[in-house]
């Protein structure tokens, strides 16, 4: 499969304050343009990820706000699938590259969550669990569900949740981008407020500005990181319908996909960015993803083997955790990551995992060195 | 703004209520872990209005230690001669009728009065501060007195209940006998809509984070680095600092921030004890300090209001002030060690009483 990442850029994420909605999508198409060598002409249809800007800003039609950046105005499609979102604008890329009917094409995604109050942020993130079902839920609440359940049926713990952000907040610590750059040791992050129990404060992800971009490519590109496979795959609307809840089904059937497009074993794969929006998700992601078996995710994480230096680095940019979770861009920022890492001779292969709600979207990318 | 000429405080009063409640109670209300906010917000209780108090009343009683005060340390002095009054409230009893003409009344003021009420949240109460010590300073008035006090308003549940409460402090404005010389001034205002109440709502509304960074911590250390500009003082030139205390924390983060040391601030936090009194903050933290300092010390001020803007202001103590509080009853300390607390329950019967 011939795509190339031929172009990335991530904005810094945080309380971005002085930017709006506008101003996140037009560094991030700038920025990726000038980063890739091109000239906008070439590029041929642009894909829009984000989750809410309808609630949060007052703005819909995102297609036609960032088609409107460039003078040839190409086609546009603005793409949501909750914190997903990012993940399936690249894959509607793809798809698109894969059919040849473009061979260079941006996709971009931003989220400008800081113009709401926290209240209000979390009712709007909330309109990604099922309505019917589960009204009135949080995403905390939804997690701390998930996570009582893994606790009780494999023993995870308490330390073993807070080991994750200790971990992410470290690696953070050399991301520039990062929203937090802030140590926590394991007393700290087990002692945080109270959220939903077992999660605390500082088992959640933060409400983030921020916007990534990605130009993708059919055309060869030296010295480019390549999409060597990808997955796409659902799983039921609310937790009452999954057939178990210590697993994401449909984080393992994305996996299944992406692993057998790029030929490869999860154990090939040396550097991944995951979903890790609670603790405990990254704790489900790193066993659905195959890099540990089920129920064996968080002594791992305790014993230090997905930190820098361990058997797959996990979260090196500090994840959703510390870098932050603009939504709509968290899927494209872990590509642009990781592509990163890639072209700097990192490693051989890198891996992108991206979630949305409680685990009913799943999306994998796996990416070559070339 | 540097001030030549001589101008500054001549006397000043505090009040506080009687009553006061430990957050640990709105904790428990609010299934909070018991002392969680408390330590995050570095308060511990905060004082809670009667039933017959309001910012009139808080205004009233400051004001008539201060005219004690006044009058007790010269024979010239005399109320009359006060002829500007600027109340500043963001809980001014009336949306349209103003507080002070109640509070000149009660006072017992001349007529000959030059009044407003100010509303600027809560840098309300040391802009009148500085307009008073305009108006003495043109010739204006031989006496100006400025009050900040509030009675703040939060929705039970919000962050803001935690530590919204009431006070005041009054200060008058003179030239001669000065307590305590203003040697410089300076404000800094922008649109950032951090926090607000509509007409005919009944709480303020605010931005969450929104009214950290850009806002309280960005007008704050603008108004002190241009002060401190201004007046070509280092941090370490000055004796006490005083940041507005919306709660314990963000005072702390920003002197340490501008090169001050908690020595430095330690004096100003009585919003530990009381909780953030809005207008009234800043002039109950100068009194803390004014309480304590003895003669020479230079005193930095910096009050902040949503909306939002800063006044900055340094003062240098005199030995009147040492001299005067010899025979001061009713410091700040007394009132803080006179509180009584009281239930969430008797609280929230307070506040019901207070909106309906």
């Amino acid at each position: 499969m011939n795509i190339f990442v031929a172009g990335r850029y991530s904005t810094k994420v945080g309380e971005l304050w002085d930017l709006s909605l506008a101003d996140l999508f037009v560094e991030a198409v700038n920025g990726v343009i000038n980063q890739a060598e091109l000239e906008p002409p070439q590029i041929e249809a642009v894909f829009v990820a984000s989750k809410a800007a309808g609630e949060f800003n007052h703005q819909l039609h995102l297609n036609a706000l960032v088609s409107q950046f460039f003078k040839h105005q190409p086609p546009a499609m603005r793409i949501e699938g909750a914190c997903a979102s990012g993940g399936l604008a690249l894959i509607a890329a793809e798809q698109a590259l894969l059919s040849g009917q473009y061979k260079t094409v941006l996709v971009v995604g931003a989220e400008k969550m800081t113009d709401v109050g926290a209240n209000r942020a979390t009712e709007i993130l909330s309109m990604a669990a099922s309505d019917d079902l589960e009204r009135g839920s949080t995403f905390p609440g939804l997690y701390a569900l998930l996570a009582e359940r893994h606790m009780a049926e494999f023993g995870t713990t308490r330390e073993q949740l807070s080991a994750v952000a200790v971990k992410n907040h470290r690696q953070a610590l050399n991301n520039p981008l990062a929203q937090f750059h802030q140590e926590f040791n394991l007393e700290q992050v087990s002692c945080s407020p109270m959220i939903a129990s077992p999660l605390r404060l500082l088992d959640c992800s933060p409400i983030s500005d921020g916007a990534a971009a990605v130009i993708l490519t059919s055309k060869k590109i030296k010295n480019k990181p390549r999409i060597i496979g990808f997955g796409h795959a659902q799983d039921s609307l609310d937790l009452a319908h999954r057939r178990t809840l210590t697993e994401l089904v449909a984080t393992k059937r994305a996996t299944e996909q992406a692993l057998a497009m790029a030929k490869l074993t999860p154990q090939e794969i040396s550097l991944a960015e995951v979903h890790d929006c609670f603790t405990i998700a990254e704790i489900f992601a790193i066993e659905d993803l195959g890099f540990f078996k089920k129920g064996d995710g968080g002594r791992a994480t305790l014993a230090g083997e997905t930190a820098v230096g361990g058997k797959v680095v996990v979260n090196q940019s500090g994840g959703l955790k510390a870098f932050g979770h603009p939504i709509g861009a968290t899927g494209i920022k872990q590509l642009v990551y990781v592509a990163d890492q890639l072209e700097q001779d990192r490693c051989q292969y890198g891996l992108t995992h991206n979630v949305g709600g409680s685990g009913a979207t799943a999306v994998v990318h796996i990416l070559s060195k070339q | 703004m540097i001030i030549k000429k001589s101008v500054g405080i001549v006397s000043y009063g505090t009040y506080l209520p009687h009553w006061a409640i430990a957050l640990g109670e709105i904790e428990q209300v609010n299934g909070k872990e018991i002392g969680a906010v408390s330590k995050s917000l570095r308060v511990e209780q905060k004082t809670v209005p009667a039933a017959d108090e309001d910012t009139a009343t808080i205004a009233v009683a400051a004001a008539q230690q201060a005219l004690e005060r006044a009058q007790q340390a010269s024979q010239r002095f005399s109320k009359s001669k006060i002829s500007s009054l600027f109340i500043g409230s963001e809980s001014h009893p009336y949306a349209v009728k103003p507080t002070g003409t109640m509070v000149a009344q009660a006072l017992g003021l001349s007529e000959e009065l030059a009044m407003a009420d100010l509303q600027f949240a809560c840098k309300a109460g040391t802009q009148g501060m500085q307009i008073c010590a305009s108006y003495v300073l043109s010739g204006f008035s031989e006496y100006g007195l400025a009050v900040g006090a509030d009675t703040a308003q939060a929705e039970p549940g919000d962050a803001l209940e935690y530590s919204a409460a009431a006070g005041g402090a009054a200060y008058i404005f003179g030239k001669n006998k000065l307590i305590a010389k203003l040697l410089a001034t300076v404000s800094v205002a922008t649109d950032t809509p951090d926090f607000w109440r509509r007409p005919g709502e009944v709480y303020p509304q605010h931005g969450g984070r929104f009214t950290g960074e850009p806002a309280y911590f960005y007008h704050v250390e603008q108004a002190t680095r241009l002060l401190l500009a201004q007046t070509k003082l280092r941090p370490d030139q000055i004796d006490y600092c005083i940041f507005h205390t919306p709660n314990g924390k963000f005072p702390r983060r920003v002197a340490k921030k501008l090169g001050f040391t908690q020595k430095q601030l330690s004096s100003s936090l009585v919003v530990e004890k009381i909780g953030n009194t809005y207008a009234g903050a800043v002039p109950l933290a100068l009194a803390s300090v004014l309480d304590q300092a003895s003669t020479g010390k230079k005193i930095l001020v910096t009050a902040y209001g949503s909306g939002a803007g800063a006044d900055s202001f340094l003062f240098e103590t005199t030995p009147n002030l040492v001299q005067q509080r010899k025979k001061w009853k009713n410091l700040l300390a007394d009132r803080l060690n006179s509180l009584e607390s009281i239930s969430y329950q008797e609280y929230s019967n307070l506040m019901k009483g207070r909106y309906h």
